[in-house]
């Protein structure tokens, strides 16, 4: 059996069993539906993402108040001019909702999301506490006694009055969201929402704005939560605050972080713990410490510590290591046929595709870069070497980004890069291996480099979840895995990039940058860590790419290697340029020769 | 709202300002030292006040009991630690672990001070190891994990804390017979000795904190650790005390607040949290490594809240917390760089 065919047997046995389970476990089932929304939500956000939210009870809350409102107060079926009563209001207050939860989540994300990652939860603290004041004290959503009377939720004509009814539908919505961002994630979209964990700044250098992607996770995740409140709303047929507090925002998150918040099933599998947990505590322990209260917390406190200090990932790998022994592993996605990617025509053969004029960079008081000019023409190899501190990282991550000079031009393919972001870079066609390897670690291969193609596809977040992305999807994975194959790592197809040397790992930055298909690829010490005959391989594919017309810049300490491949240098010392010249010329240069030998940081050859 | 109003409500602004000034600082403190936003900071400031509260009443604070769990617990991480050949700095743990708690005992149990200073006393010697125990406990072992996992190992420990608060103190809220029963009349309004003594307090912590970190080597050291944490360990400033450190002296501040306050307005099992949540928007504005930015940020939040409750009083609190929104913008317009995150 595969993990497919187990989870589709598992909802057709709850289909059949629903109409005989008792009441009592189809109300829980209810509830275990409606927090896994949320949870799946918040899976997304802090697994996934990389972010965290403590607020999602407050989206739940502008779900169920929206809905609420519209359905009881005769102004919001005024406004519609429909009568109170009438069945489209819980429609329209489900549109009501999800406007809202939008709007606040993007107006959130978009001041919190530039900063650093603890800035989104501290925000969420307060909006999910001052959302419940402000529940508790307006006057039209009836103060802290709330809003009551909410109809039925009718459905193509069908009343889903009872829990066994209504059940369905959350259920129903359930199964789909989680196919739908089970696709979103298996996705050139997806692939790039991994990234933003660990990846930001790569991610902005194959053309991904992580900004605006965190900001749509969190929207999404906010969009869940006024789903589930909507649904909520109408099964408890009465709102008030108190179900959207902050603590109930923090069980959301125990949900996702017990059960596995890089999963979207962990969000079931927690949804269903905390929820049997809290009903089982909510018996016992007032029985037990003699007093009546909110105790409970204490427990699942002490679960997520537990959790997340011994099971960081959850519970559900532990469990899914399991199952999985004895499920078959899914068939190999066949290659199939699909459109082919688009091509960007290279620029003319020894045309000047980057042009570095008098760049500094001052760090305080240190001048990194001192007017440093470079040039690299399309179909050559230009070599950028110098001794340690000499500020070669530095001037890379300013022509590709990175980093702002303080003062010069950088011009990328004839266009002015000034204050431009490294993504504006990748658009207008650089890519570039960073010299601290920054891969996705316990992602493939294949994945990683298919990051590198981001830009040459164009299908959205629906689309993706939708599954309308497969040919676009099919030719991206051809094309990453032929430049897979041209690296020579073929093999390694499917491992984990974290299982790869390290001298590895660099080839498979060279080929996911390969994958975008750059006028200019910039080389950061690509030879660093590999052995001889590799660095024979490597050689011969930079040539290969030199007669393709590519124009490569490579920063690199192995002499031999670059006195082979380059057909220009370029010497840095102290920031500044000290020769420029074919290989023959910068050897005999005696500055050269000084800087790499007379020094006293001088070195030679690793 | 006439002049004397104004004045009034400034003085309270003032007063709640300095004790989310004290809270602002331990959380910078605390942040900077450890990367732990702690979130529980304010439950050391219920559980500061209401185990005076007890201890006025001639009873033992369940405070005391969590202190000697906690204590217990920590020998028994220590010992397997230890087993397992980690090296136990166990000089550290005999100091946090036996004798603090053991002398919190002693005077609680046995010699139960009746002086007010003997009970305040009494109090801060229950409270201040808590931090370092709790600091052992819950994120040592995380030592190496993200701001983010540390940040929600935080939210679990204040559920855990605010669930046994309640189960110590019971849900009616106590208050504390003031530290100075003094009336004053300053320019025509009237000016408790209660408000001098928290503002005294308040001022004095902050000018004893910054000559500890300016003119003490430990101090120095600790701001070491903060800047960086590997320089630090080569330089031979045992690191691993810093968390130590800064986690008692983040429970001692919040005691301290909470002997301030107790005999200020009612405390009950689960204030705490909103007075360390203003003092966390105040951080913010200082970007959580700031002190004086910090300051200036708590007594905003303090006169803003004070105000709002003059002119909104349902709103204040939704308009303390929405304060952060417009301070987030503000930060973020000086930032348009992607890093990755620690």
């Amino acid at each position: 059996m595969t993990k497919r065919q187990l989870t589709l047997l598992a909802v057709a046995l709850l289909l059949v069993a629903w109409g005989f389970l008792p009441e009592f476990t189809i109300t829980m089932l209810n509830y275990i539906g409606l927090y896994a929304l949320v949870a799946v939500g918040l899976v997304m956000l802090t697994g996934v993402a990389g972010m965290t939210s403590f607020g999602q009870a407050a989206f739940v809350g502008l779900g169920a108040y929206a809905t609420a409102w519209f359905c009881t107060a005769p102004a919001g079926a005024a406004l519609f001019g429909l009568s109170p009563g009438s069945v489209a209001l819980p429609w329209i207050g489900l549109a009501a909702g999800l406007l809202l939860s939008a709007a606040v989540a993007w107006c959130l994300g978009a001041v919190t999301l530039r900063l650093s990652g603890h800035y989104l939860p501290l925000g969420t603290i307060a909006w999910g506490l001052s959302l419940y004041f402000l529940f508790g004290n307006l006057e039209f959503l009836g103060g802290h006694t709330g809003l009551a009377g909410l109809p039925a939720l009718s459905v193509a004509g069908f009343e889903l009055r009872s829990v066994r009814e209504l059940g369905l539908l959350t259920w129903a919505v359930l199964l789909l969201t989680l196919w739908a961002l089970h696709n979103l994630l298996d996705s050139r979209e997806g692939r790039a929402i991994r990234a933003l964990k660990t990846g930001r700044v790569m991610a902005e250098s194959m053309g991904v704005d992580t900004a605006r992607y965190r900001i749509k996770v969190f929207v999404l995740a906010a969009l869940l939560a006024g789903l589930s409140g909507w649904m909520y709303a109408h099964l408890q047929r009465f709102v008030n605050p108190t179900p959207f507090n902050l603590n109930i925002g923090i069980e959301y998150l125990f949900m996702a972080v017990v059960g596995g918040a890089g999963h979207l099933w962990g969000a079931l599998l927690g949804a269903a713990l905390i929820t049997l947990m809290k009903q089982y505590l909510q018996d016992i322990l007032p029985s037990l410490l003699g007093s009546s209260g909110n105790f409970e917390v204490i427990v699942f406190g002490l679960l997520m510590l537990l959790v997340l200090q011994r099971f960081s990932d959850g519970l559900w790998p532990s469990l899914a290591r399991r199952v999985n022994r004895y499920l078959k592993a899914p068939p190999a996605a066949s290659k199939g046929a699909g459109d082919a990617l688009a091509q960007r025509p290279l620029p003319e053969r020894g045309s000047v595709v980057l042009d570095a004029t008098a760049v500094s960079k001052r760090f305080g008081g240190l001048l990194a870069n001192n007017n440093v000019d470079l040039q690299v023409r399309s179909g050559e190899i230009h070599a950028l070497i110098g001794p340690n501190g000499a500020g070669k990282s530095t001037f890379f991550n300013m022509i590709s980004g990175v980093d702002d000079p303080t003062s010069g031009s950088v011009r990328l393919l004839g266009r002015d890069m000034r204050a431009q972001a490294s993504r504006v870079f990748a658009a207008v066609g650089l890519a570039r291996t960073f010299q601290h390897v920054r891969l996705l670690g316990n992602r493939s291969v294949l994945d990683n480099v298919a990051l590198g193609a981001h830009l040459r596809g164009h299908s959205g977040w629906i689309a993706s979840m939708l599954r309308l992305d497969r040919a676009e999807e099919a030719a991206l994975m051809r094309e990453a895995t032929r430049q897979i194959e041209r690296c020579g790592l073929a093999p390694q197809l499917h491992e984990t990039a974290a299982s790869l040397a390290l001298g590895q790992q660099r080839i498979v930055e060279i080929a996911r940058a390969l994958a975008a298909r750059p006028s200019v690829l910039l080389l950061d010490e690509p030879a660093a860590g590999l052995p001889y005959m590799e660095k024979q391989a490597l050689a011969r594919l930079l040539s290969q790419l030199r007669e393709e017309g590519m124009a490569i810049l490579v920063v690199e300490h192995d002499m031999e290697f670059v006195m082979n491949i380059a057909d220009r240098i370029t010497v840095l010392e102290f920031g500044q340029v000290i020769a420029r010249g074919t290989p023959a010329e910068v050897q005999v240069n005696p500055k050269v020769l000084a800087a790499y030998l007379g020094g006293a940081d001088g070195e030679v050859t690793p | 709202m006439d002049g004397q109003v104004a004045l009034l409500l400034a003085q309270d602004g003032i007063v709640n300002g300095a004790v989310y000034a004290l809270m602002a600082l331990a959380l910078v403190l605390v942040f900077s030292v450890t990367k732990v936003i702690f979130i529980p900071q304010g439950e050391f400031v219920a559980f500061g006040a209401l185990t005076m509260a007890l201890l006025q009443a001639g009873r033992a604070p369940g405070t005391l009991w969590l202190l000697l769990a906690l204590a217990a617990v920590t020998l028994l991480v220590e010992s397997v630690r230890h087993q397992r050949g980690v090296a136990v700095d166990w000089k550290s743990t005999a100091f946090w672990a036996v004798l603090l708690p053991s002398l919190a005992a002693l005077l609680v149990l046995l010699l139960r001070p009746t002086s007010m200073f003997g009970q305040a006393a009494t109090t801060l010697l229950v409270i201040t190891p808590l931090g370092p125990l709790v600091y052992r406990l819950a994120y040592r072992p995380l030592a190496d994990a993200t701001v983010l996992t540390l940040l929600i190992v935080s939210v679990a420990l204040h559920g855990v804390l605010v669930g046994l608060g309640l189960l110590f103190f019971g849900a009616e809220g106590s208050r504390t017979s003031a530290f100075s029963e003094l009336r004053l009349e300053l320019g025509g309004i009237p000016v408790s000795g209660q408000s001098l003594v928290v503002m005294g307090v308040a001022s004095l912590l902050v000018v004893g904190m910054f000559l500890f970190f300016e003119r003490t080597i430990i101090g120095k050291a600790l701001r070491a650790t903060a800047m960086n944490r590997i320089g630090a360990r080569l330089m031979g400033i045992p690191t691993e005390l810093s968390g130590d450190l800064s986690f008692a002296l983040a429970a001692l501040i919040g005691g301290v607040s909470g002997l301030l306050i107790a005999p200020l307005t009612t405390v009950y099992y689960d204030t705490g949290f909103l007075i360390g949540l203003k003092g966390f928007v105040a951080a913010i504005i200082g970007g959580l490594t700031s002190y004086p930015l910090a300051l200036f940020g708590a007594l905003l939040v303090g006169l803003l809240e004070s105000y709002s409750s003059f002119w909104a009083s349902a709103f204040k609190e939704v308009i303390v917390f929405t304060l952060i929104i417009p301070v987030l913008w503000w930060r973020s317009l000086h930032s348009h760089h992607v890093e990755d995150e620690e």
